[in-house]
Order: structure tokens, then sequence, then C-alpha cells
């Protein structure tokens, strides 16, 4: 899980990452830099991504394999764990000008890798 | 202010909204260890508060013993997840002593992660809403009933 982790947090601009309960919104394992409230995000990400996979289902698109969340201060960037890693959030929380396509490449590595 | 938050202290009526609005909670109760209620929201029947808040303060009761047992520092919360619905307990210290917090949350709506962190900020506001100096009152076997009624008639808005 922390080389999982390690390879997210590699990357430039990223500030820290965490493998997520979605359906608990707790924090299963975590590297995140100082001053970051590691509980507030993965609350928001489970309760973003339980909103999320409703509406998808209802609109009949499927289910989501990432999203990105751009705010003024940084980017919530998450990757909803495969088969193996069902019910686990891959997250990374970012600097807004993070190079996105390097994280998911990332991110996605980590959701098939992480168990 | 949701019509369905009632208190019997006002101090602890905004907090409470807040906590139910953010945390997507279906039921809360605010207690004393000895389940008096001081603010509820969500319930529709007086019977329902009064088995709640006997039932939350026997937990806190039965965890603070156990702990107590195994000399630890009381247990900070605890909590239940069954597979449409979960519950939170948790108690923290004001000035007027001991105070808990039951919550009942559904999964398609909220988290226990979600709960955690607003409750955090509920027992935080509660804390600095708390009247200064203010006494917790004693309730006599006497008047217990009195005390009662007039509680869940607050609580009910009758």
């Amino acid at each position: 899980m922390s080389k999982a982790l390690d390879l997210i947090t590699r990357v430039r601009g990223v500030r820290g990452a965490m493998l997520v309960s979605a359906e608990d919104g707790l924090i299963v394992a975590e590297q995140l830099m100082e001053g970051i409230k590691g509980g507030a995000v993965a609350a928001l990400a489970a309760s973003l991504a339980g909103r999320l996979r409703r509406a998808m289902e209802a609109a009949g698109t499927g289910t989501s394999v990432f999203w990105h969340l751009q705010a003024e201060q940084g980017a919530l960037l998450v990757v909803p764990g495969g088969d193996a890693a069902d019910g686990i959030l891959v997250v990374a929380v970012a600097e807004p000008d993070v190079n996105i396509g390097l994280v998911r490449l990332e991110l996605l590595r980590a959701a098939e890798t992480v168990v | 202010m949701s019509p369905q938050t009632r208190a019997v202290e006002n101090w602890t009526l905004q907090p409470l909204t807040d906590f139910v609005r953010e945390a997507s909670a279906r039921l809360v109760l605010v207690l004393t260890p000895s389940g008096q209620v001081l603010a509820q929201s969500g319930f529709s029947r007086a019977v329902d508060v009064m088995s709640a808040a006997a039932l939350a303060a026997a937990i806190v009761a039965s965890t603070s013993e156990l702990a107590r047992q195994l000399r630890q520092a009381p247990f900070a919360a605890l909590s239940h997840q069954g597979p449409k619905t979960g519950f939170f307990l948790s108690t923290f210290m004001t000035e007027r002593g001991t105070l808990a917090v039951l919550a009942v949350y559904d999964l398609d709506v909220s988290s226990l992660g979600l709960v955690q962190l607003f409750y955090e900020q509920l027992a935080a506001e509660l804390k600095s809403a708390t009247p200064r100096g203010a006494v917790p009152k004693q309730v006599l076997a006497a008047d217990f009933e009195r005390e009662l009624t007039d509680s869940l008639n607050t609580l009910f808005g009758r």
C-alpha cells in the first residue's frame, strides 16, 4: 500500500495520497504533507463518490473510473478501486497546476496494485 | 432551523442544527450520561427519544465501566454499522460536565467519516457555547416525572 502511495506522491505538485474506504469515508492508508486535513478530504471524497455513483447509475452512464475536482487552491483526483480493490478510493490531493494526466496514470496504477 | 430539531437548552440548538445539516444525520440526541436529553433532531415520538436516551446512557455507562476495569481512559467513541444504517455515540467534556451525542445516519446519504468530521465541530461548538459557570441541574426523584414531561413537551414543541 505504501509503495502505491509513494509513486503517486512522487509526482511533482502532489501534496498527498490516500486510500479511503468508500463506504465509511475513513482513511485506510495515507501519505500526506503537513497541513492537509486527511480526515476531511477522505470524508469529502467518499461522500462525493457515493453521490456520483448513484447519479451515474441513474443516468445510465456506468461507473466512474476517474474524477477530478478542481478548486481555487488545489485539486482532488480520485480513482475508485477496481474489482480487486472494490470499496477503496485512491485519492490524490494536488496543487492546482499539477500534471493531471501523470497523476491519473499513477492513480490508475495504484488502484490495480493496491490489494 | 430544521423544524424537526428542538432543544430543551437553547445554546445547543444552533450547533445541533448545523451538525444535522452538514453530516446528513437522520436522528441525533444530545444528552447527559444519565440520559437527560438536552436536544434532539429527527425524532417524531417521545417514546423513541426516551428509549434512545436510556439505551445511549446505558452504553456510555457500560463502556466507561469496561474501560475503568481495563484501567484505560474512557472510550472516545463507539460506532456500529449495519447494511443501511449506522450509529455513532461519543462523549466530550464541557463546563457542565460530560455530554454525549448519539447520531443515526443512513449509509446512502452519509458516512462514518462525515459524521466523525462534523461531530468534532459539534463538540467544539457545544463546548464554547456552554453557559459559563453553569452548574448541572440536579433532578430530584420527586420532580422527575414533571421534569421529564416538561423536557419532552419542549423537545416536541407542545
